[in-house]
């Protein structure tokens, strides 16, 4: 009789590897102001998220390969787990870059945050109804990074314990049909 | 020595409530100053040093632009304008951000005299920041060769 294999022996890969380095939240920074890019870049790094900055919406398209030009690097490898923009920007603006992304099948789930100095609410109900996950003013503040940060790992959690018990459940299944045949 | 450190740290504390006081600083310079620590003991200073570069910068452009009365590129006066605000109050410089606001309204009138004031305002303004600035960093300077930690302000 072949030795039937309990569910929780099974080898359950965990591909879901952003909580297994939870300080490591890479954060895509896009900002045409210098002085902001670096006061963003304090804020994540404080908040023990990996930053990479970019000056522009089309060098942030170039990054994550949405220009048209072939030959980034695969998604896999950037594992970007949000990106905030500045609103405002010569040439693309933030909302630009956020319908793009939310087009783009490889990169829609990525939370996008918007960042502006002006208070306008139409603008900030577009953003919303494009699918931001967030709008928030400048000058930022911590807490409304470390808040991004904690909902974004909540989120990753829910998601991994989904996926955990979508597992289980699915062991279980095969436990029982195993243990019914009485291989 | 202690009492050198004391006094270096007492100088460092009214001159930094002074410039808060006198408007030149908002709570924005507090909330860069928290974000300093050991490990990054430049980071104001760098900031700051951005700021002041992109002032530069910006209102040299912005002059360009308001130069010739028959053709002033008040588009990209706007911009400048835009930019130099988002950055002042990044940084928190309160008196360079409030010019920014009056010449913004210039700038929408097209009112190229009204526009050329602010950015002679705006220039002073940064510049004077900049010297209060160094002499602020200098004192944190004195402090830290002296032995002294430097210390945390409170503003109210």
């Amino acid at each position: 009789m072949a030795e039937v294999i309990r569910p929780e022996k099974l080898d359950i890969s965990n591909d879901t590897s952003s909580l297994a380095s939870p300080e490591l939240l890479h954060v895509l920074a896009v900002d045409d102001s210098i002085v902001d890019r670096k006061f963003i870049e304090r804020l994540l790094r404080v908040s023990s998220c990996r930053v990479t900055l970019v000056d522009s919406a089309t060098r942030a398209l170039q990054y994550l390969g949405l220009d048209g030009e072939n030959g980034s690097v695969g998604f896999e490898d950037l594992k970007i787990n949000l990106i905030m923009t500045d609103y405002s920007m010569p040439g693309m603006t933030g909302y630009e870059l956020l319908k793009k992304i939310k087009e783009s099948s490889a990169f829609r789930e990525i939370p996008v945050v918007i960042m502006s100095s002006e208070n306008i609410i139409p603008r900030i109900d577009r953003c919303l109804e494009e699918g931001a996950e967030d709008f928030l003013l400048k000058p930022v503040k911590l807490a409304d990074v470390k808040r991004l940060r904690d909902s974004l790992m909540k989120a990753d959690e829910r998601a991994f314990k989904n996926i955990m018990h979508k597992r289980e459940l699915e062991a279980n299944d095969i436990y029982s049909q195993l243990k019914r045949a009485k291989i | 020595m202690n009492t050198v450190v004391a006094q270096l740290q007492r100088q460092f504390q009214d001159y930094i409530v002074s410039l808060y006081q006198q408007g030149f600083l908002d709570n924005q310079f507090t909330e860069l100053r928290n974000l300093q620590d050991e490990g990054t003991p430049d980071f104001v200073s760098e900031v700051v040093s951005l700021f002041f570069d992109d002032c530069a910068k910006l209102i040299n452009n912005m002059s360009r632009s308001l130069e010739q009365p028959e053709n002033v590129d008040f588009k990209q006066v706007d911009s400048g304008v835009h930019q130099l605000k988002g950055s002042s109050s990044s940084v928190g410089a309160r008196r360079v951000k409030n010019v920014c606001i009056s010449f913004k309204e210039c700038c929408d009138v097209h009112n190229r005299e009204g526009c050329l004031r602010c950015l002679q305002q705006v220039d002073y303004e940064y510049k004077m920041l900049k010297t209060k600035l160094e002499d602020l960093f200098k004192l944190e300077q004195r402090i830290l060769q002296a032995g002294g930690t430097i210390p945390q302000v409170d503003i109210k």
